[in-house]
């Protein structure tokens, strides 16, 4: 506790911020058990930074719901921009919100460094059963438990069918087939690509783990970091190809190039995960009826190994002056009504009922030509391959991986080079964090 | 945090009244007090606070504890950052004297009375002065795109391959050109202000004396703003040590070309808010306080002494 107003001076002074914050950080809050009906009833206002599209509709259904409250949902930037600002208001102790989206790999350290409250105390302990078993572990670090999950990322290859077609290419099953079809696709059409990349953290470590790679390996404060596995390294002969024959459009994801190259249809394909279709279907309106969703190329013919990508919690920051309030909006927008409104709205759940229910698995999509899109990611859900650890500190990894492995598509380093200068910086990180690194 | 840092010592203390010290001490206390209670919280306790910072590391295992100077040797040993110094002392080599000269060449052209049209000039190469930092760069970020901008443009227009502005070769080339457009309005202010203060009479005796165009410039107007010139030289230093804006937005569109440590202050941006190494960070802030410091006196110094 005592390094809190410390940090948050330290921030202010860095900034170059002139005030003091001689009163920053809401300082400790009375924990005991919390009556969220009573919050609820009470009413009051509340703030939620999160970029996810679907949130906007349970944000009106709680507020008719509960005619007291008012929440501000804001819209802050996608992942680690919301989180350098999330970072920033924490260090300053002022600005931060009521509750965040924050995604799975991200929550190991703000829950370290004591940035979120525990939801167990407030009610979340109960939940047990509610949520499929990768996402709660996800949001569990130590003995707490510091968000409530929201969606979750199962991977599939989401691709555009009229692309496909129109260039006479078929849609691929392994990896071997992926890199012959983006050879074909660019060989026919010199402006399209198959995909899009230009170094993303959160791409690579889920291709990683998909191949059977573990390069992070986390027991508490030992922490081993090791990109010279085999899984690695079939994620990397095969992409390195892909980069060295310039079939990767060269545009970052969720760029404004990006969204235009998914309408426009030069970029053909997304590898991702199962939150995708709300965010296409608000992003890209202009490939309504084009896209379709298959699984995810495999490494063997006639496997069935999938891997997580990205899916995000709701977290209350401890500075949070409304927890109890905060706390009832995340449980309301990630369980029962709220899950099902954003079930409704596109979104890919994490709750047991939402994926099984009939429903759910036998909703014809509209954008995706009718196609029954959940069918295909709630068995990727399932057969996402298990063991995989992030670091404790992947948010500071993620934020090098374009200094290390980036170079590999801007220069002649390889990604073999790229990973290896990243394992080296993360582990003179995390030596320098106090963690034991192997 | 470091631009107000060259400010000289007023030599003013030296000249007040000495008569009537006796039980008035206070008074002047009085009067200087309010300026030195906003002084003191708003400049020097930063200052004093960063440096308290410095000599603390703060780990997320095993909290915080006393290091000393250690950070500051790791500092000094410290590749990221020694790049990033080169890269901004690299900038000021060759940026700055363009910048300042195109800002020079217009402020006498406008300064000759020759120019039609001088005020619309003047006004012209002054606006994007004008324009906010982030929107300039995210300007030029578009027109620099080799896909939807500019650049596509050209190369789809002409048939040609123009070279990626945002590639990591030409990447500080592309920040230097976007703060050449930036800043030449605003030097040639400065060089034009002091231009017009220049006595006439002196133009009037070196066309009596057979002067021509050139030696007018030479003899007359380039000593008269040398005060002028210093000024804008040490602005335009400290700027470019304080490089950060422009590489900070563009890095959006060039993440591999512009590495979280490309400059000195991105590197202790990226160090206390990526990271959470706010001591680290506190100190790499610090050395580039001093480094500008000391650059800017050693120009400062120079500069006055062959004024005299």
């Amino acid at each position: 506790m005592s390094t809190r107003p410390r940090r948050a001076l330290a921030g202010t002074a860095v900034a170059g911020l002139l005030a003091l914050g001689l009163t920053a950080c809401g300082g400790a809050e009375d924990q005991g058990p919390v009556d969220t009906a009573s919050a609820l009833e009470e009413g009051g206002e509340i703030t939620v930074w999160a970029w996810e599209p679907t949130l906007e509709a349970v944000v009106a259904d709680f507020e008719a719901k509960y005619p007291n409250v008012t929440v501000n949902l804001e819209n802050v930037g996608t992942g680690n921009d919301q989180y350098t600002a999330l970072q920033n208001a924490i260090s300053a102790g002022d600005g931060v919100p009521d509750v965040a989206q924050i995604e799975y790999y991200a929550v190991p350290q703000f829950a370290i460094s004591e940035s979120l409250a525990d939801l167990g105390p407030l009610g979340a302990s109960d939940l047990e059963g509610t949520f499929s078993t990768g996402p709660w572990d996800s949001v569990h670090s130590g003995e707490g438990l510091y968000g409530l999950p929201m969606d979750s990322g199962p991977m599939a290859l989401f691709y555009n069918q009229e692309v496909f077609d129109r260039l006479g290419v078929a849609v691929p099953t392994t990896w071997d087939e992926y890199l012959a079809a983006a050879r074909a696709i660019h060989a026919a059409d010199p402006n399209a690509y198959i995909a899009n990349d230009i170094g993303d953290a959160g791409f690579a470590t889920s291709m990683i783990w998909q191949a059977g790679g573990r390069p992070y390996q986390v027991d508490g404060t030992d922490v081993g970091v090791d990109f010279t596995d085999e899984g690695t390294k079939a994620f990397t002969a095969m992409w390195q190809q892909l980069i060295d024959e310039e079939l990767l459009a060269p545009v970052g994801s969720w760029s404004d190039e990006w969204y235009q190259g998914l309408g426009s249809g030069t970029i053909a394909s997304l590898t991702i995960g199962a939150w995708m279709p709300a965010n296409l279907e608000s992003g890209v309106p202009q490939g309504s009826g084009a896209w379709r969703v298959a699984e995810m190329p495999q490494w063997e013919a006639g496997a069935h190994a999938t891997s997580e990508n990205g899916g995000s919690s709701l977290a209350v920051p401890a500075a949070s002056a409304n927890s109890a309030l905060a706390y009832a909006f995340t449980e309301y927008a990630t369980t029962g009504e709220g899950a099902q409104t954003r079930v409704d709205g596109g979104a890919f759940p994490a709750t047991t009922e939402q994926l099984e229910s009939a429903d759910f698995r036998g909703k014809e999509f509209e954008y995706f030509g009718g196609q029954k899109v959940n069918e295909i990611l709630a068995d990727s859900a399932a057969n996402v391959v298990e063991g995989w650890q992030y670091l404790p500190f992947q948010v500071y990894a993620n934020s090098v991986f374009n200094d290390t492995v980036g170079q590999a598509y801007v220069s002649g380093t390889t990604l073999d080079e790229g990973l290896a200068a990243w394992q080296e910086q993360c582990i003179t990180y995390g030596s320098d964090q106090g963690f034991t690194m192997g | 945090m470091t631009a107000i840092a060259e400010t000289p010592a007023p030599p003013e203390a030296s000249a007040l009244p000495r008569r009537r010290r006796r039980g008035r001490r206070w008074t002047g206390w009085l009067f200087v007090g309010p300026f030195i209670a906003v002084f003191a919280l708003v400049f020097l306790a930063p200052i004093a606070y960063s440096v308290y910072l410095s000599v603390f590391r703060t780990q997320m295992v095993g909290g915080t504890k006393f290091v000393g100077l250690e950070n500051y040797s790791r500092a000094l040993q410290d590749a990221q950052f020694w790049d990033g110094l080169g890269r901004v002392s690299l900038f000021l080599v060759v940026q700055v004297p363009i910048m300042l000269g195109i800002a020079l060449l217009v402020a006498l052209a406008i300064d000759s009375g020759r120019l039609w049209g001088r005020s619309f000039f003047r006004v012209a190469v002054f606006m994007p002065y004008a324009v906010p930092a982030v929107v300039a760069t995210l300007m030029w970020g578009f027109m620099y795109g080799t896909r939807f901008g500019l650049v596509a443009n050209l190369n789809d227009a002409f048939g040609i391959d123009l070279p990626d502005p945002l590639s990591p070769g030409l990447v500080l080339a592309s920040i230097g050109n976007i703060v050449t457009w930036e800043f030449v309005g605003y030097n040639m202010l400065i060089f034009y202000a002091a231009l017009r203060v220049v006595p006439h009479s002196l133009y009037e005796a070196a066309a009596i004396d057979g002067a021509g165009e050139w030696r007018v410039i030479t003899a007359i107007k380039l000593p008269a703003i040398r005060g002028a010139l210093v000024v804008a030289l040490i602005f335009s230093i400290i700027g470019s040590y304080q490089l950060f804006n422009e590489p900070t937005i563009l890095q959006s569109l060039a993440p591999n070309a512009i590495t979280t440590a490309f400059t000195p202050n991105l590197y202790a941006y990226s160090l206390s808010f990526s990271g959470q190494q706010y001591n680290y960070s506190a100190t790499v802030a610090i050395i580039m306080g001093l480094v500008t410091m000391v650059v800017a006196y050693a120009v400062q110094l120079r500069g006055m002494r062959k004024e005299q």
